[in-house]
């Protein structure tokens, strides 16, 4: 599928330098303190600013961004909150994409998430629990506003769906780079380079890595091999602990150069 | 093109409801599931091992009883109940776990996991595990080991590990989705025992394959008494794998009525219940499109009942098509009512059920006195009721 190269993917594709995209939780630790860090983080140098919706259940989070899901919830976070909270930090210039669960899109209705989305600003959306097979008719309306469909490609995904999902695409492909749910990990996974390899020989679009990356060091192995590194967890524990994200930010960006 | 039917869910789905909403990490190791699942069913030797084990491991066939006391007690309808507090560990989970084990085994898996709410699906898995050496480990809610600690102490002594989740409700819910995280991250290793028909596809469908047998025994032990059908089928519905178990072979008996008794807590209009198809509206939960109870924003809510093992805010999603086709009747009872018939039952027949079926035979009282003399109503008996003695004195 030969389309036009977007926003997004113009934002995450390395050149030399890996490129870093940052994670923060809409409403974590409230609504107007969230607007404030994604500012913060706008003008830090990243990439790309993914900016999660709670969910409830988040099956594929670990403990910190379930905690941070879980305080934006009880401050009474919700879709309509959070893409105020995304199209506040988007006039900053920074490409924002959403993360979250297909069942508050559904709740909110698809196709009015996907138009509400494309106003404030967003570039687009990635949908954990959303696997291509059953990314209909979500992903038909996210593409019909111009928004991005980012899938996952992870360490078990079979070539056949690899092919399936690199089409299903855009923007970039996200993969997950370890067999198991979000959190900061002192090691990264072997054979995460051969998966790149692998992904690479069925799209143009950039890739970026994402799960149990933390630290300066991780960006250093992950540059020259990926597009871009997704920091959520490290990045979600800053903000947790009450300190400025940023700092962590400057030490990850030392690593990408 | 044929019309979806229950037994055979289309692109894994049960007209619109079902599917595999899960992370990417899980999608392989479920495309492997249904394919092995599918291979094993059509295999003699499988079906032939499967069999032996239900007869000498699991105690079947299970007995169909005539209540007979509790049948004057409710004016004269005639009450059957289908044994399934008589399997081995006491609920009809066995009839799952067994098969699941069997096929952990045959795709090379030497770890098996679980969810449990009142802790007699955990059981069921630490049995298996044990008996085909695989290792164990079970997630359970704390508020669920607080009520059900009995069957906390006998999955240890089994050698399951027992990890106690801390997060959300502290109930099912929250013990299932911490069992799908452990998935995600050990797939390669383990399989996930999910113990009702709920989750992503192929589960619901699975699950319902090997409970199905439930209803197979019951309508030939019926026929064979009474030599004709119930007038109608009741169960109590959680994720509903008593229910569809039992539900299944009469699907195609356009006579025999279908009712699924969920658990409506302290009063559906209260908010604290877990009656998904009474209460709740479509939404994706653990996998799969089915009734959940959620609030405007697609968050899930927290649920009540004084049974633990019907305290989940989502429903099986075959049961959420035959809701919608009206195949079956999808009905709530309260806390009181299902103590109430608790008590009823363990002294008009000396048998002690569970919680979660006593909501059954409340709801086949209720039918019983609608019908009067001449009403034959057959009863899904799910387990055994010692469990929850800690439950029935505080209540």
């Amino acid at each position: 599928m030969v389309a036009e190269r977007t926003r997004l993917e113009d934002a995450l594709r390395a050149k030399g330098d890996l490129k870093l995209v940052a994670y923060m939780m809409a409403g974590h630790p409230n609504k107007k303190r969230s607007i404030e860090v994604g500012k913060r983080l706008a003008g830090s140098g990243i990439a790309a600013l993914e900016i999660g919706i709670p969910f409830s259940d988040p099956l594929a989070d670990g403990p910190v961004i379930q905690r941070a899901g879980q305080v934006a919830l009880e401050h009474g976070m919700n879709v309509t909150a959070a893409l105020e909270v995304a199209s506040s930090i988007a006039t900053e210039g920074v490409p924002v994409v959403l993360m979250t669960y297909i069942n508050p899109i559904l709740a909110h209705d698809p196709r009015r998430f996907a138009a509400e989305a494309a106003q404030a600003g967003v570039t687009g959306v990635i949908v954990p629990d959303l696997p291509v097979e059953e990314s209909e008719p979500v992903a038909g309306w996210l593409r019909s506003a111009s928004l991005d469909t980012v899938f996952m490609v992870a360490p078990t995904t079979a070539e056949d769906r690899m092919a399936t999902i690199c089409e299903h695409s855009s923007g970039f492909v996200y993969c997950v780079t370890v067999t198991g749910i979000t959190g900061a990990r002192k090691e990264l996974p072997a054979g995460m380079k051969e998966l790149f390899e692998q992904v690479r020989r069925h799209t143009q679009l950039p890739i970026a890595a994402g799960f149990g990356i933390s630290r300066p060091e991780h960006m250093k192995a992950l540059r020259g091999t990926a597009d871009a590194a997704v920091v959520g967890s490290a990045i979600v524990n800053e903000i947790d602990q009450g300190r400025d994200p940023v700092a962590l930010v400057k030490e990850l960006l030392k690593g990408c150069r | 093109m044929a019309r979806p039917t229950p037994t055979h869910p289309v692109d894994g789905r049960f007209g619109a409801y079902g599917g595999k909403y899960v992370p990417e990490t899980l999608m392989g190791a479920l495309i492997e599931l249904e394919d092995m699942w599918h291979e094993a069913k059509a295999d003699t030797l499988f079906q032939l091992e499967l069999a032996g084990h239900r007869h000498a491991f699991v105690g079947r066939p299970t007995p169909l009883y005539a209540a007979t006391r509790l049948s004057s007690h409710f004016g004269g309808a005639h009450v059957h109940l289908k044994r399934e507090d008589l399997c081995h560990t006491g609920a009809h989970k066995l009839n799952n776990a067994v098969g699941q084990a069997l096929l952990a085994v045959r795709m090379g898996k030497k770890r098996v996991i679980a969810e449990t709410g009142a802790g007699q699906h955990g059981v069921a898995a630490a049995t298996v595990a044990a008996r085909f050496g695989l290792d164990c480990t079970v997630y359970m809610g704390t508020e669920d080991m607080r009520r059900q600690s009995m069957n906390v102490r006998r999955m240890k002594l089994l050698g399951a590990e027992v990890v106690e989740v801390t997060s959300g409700t502290k109930t099912l819910k929250d013990a299932t989705s911490e069992a799908i995280r452990d998935w995600v991250t050990n797939v390669q290793t383990t399989h996930y025992i999910i113990g009702s028909v709920v989750g992503p596809h192929p589960y619901p469908e699975m699950v319902r394959d090997l409970q199905r047998v439930i209803g197979d025994e019951a309508r030939d032990q019926y026929l064979s008494v009474d030599g004709k059908l119930p007038d109608v089928v009741v169960a109590c519905v959680g994720g509903g794998s008593n229910a569809i178990g039992i539900f299944t072979a009469f699907l195609d008996d356009k006579e025999v009525a279908l009712v699924g008794v969920e658990a409506a807590g302290k009063g559906v209009k209260s908010g604290q219940h877990a009656a998904s198809l009474v209460g709740g509206r479509p939404g994706v939960l653990h996998g799969s499109y089915s009734y959940l109870l959620q609030d405007g924003d697609g968050q899930v809510l927290p649920t009540h009942s004084i049974s633990a093992g019907l305290d989940y805010p989502g429903v099986g999603p075959e049961h959420a098509f035959l809701n919608d086709t009206k195949r079956v009747e999808y009905v709530a009872v309260t806390d009181k009512d299902a103590l109430a018939a608790f008590k009823l039952c363990t002294r008009l027949e000396g048998i002690m059920p569970a919680l979660e079926p006593a909501h059954a035979i409340h709801y086949a009282g209720v039918l019983a006195r609608e019908m009067g003399p001449g009403g034959r109503i057959l009863v899904c008996l799910s387990g055994r009721g010692d469990k929850d003695m800690d439950s029935v004195d505080g209540g």
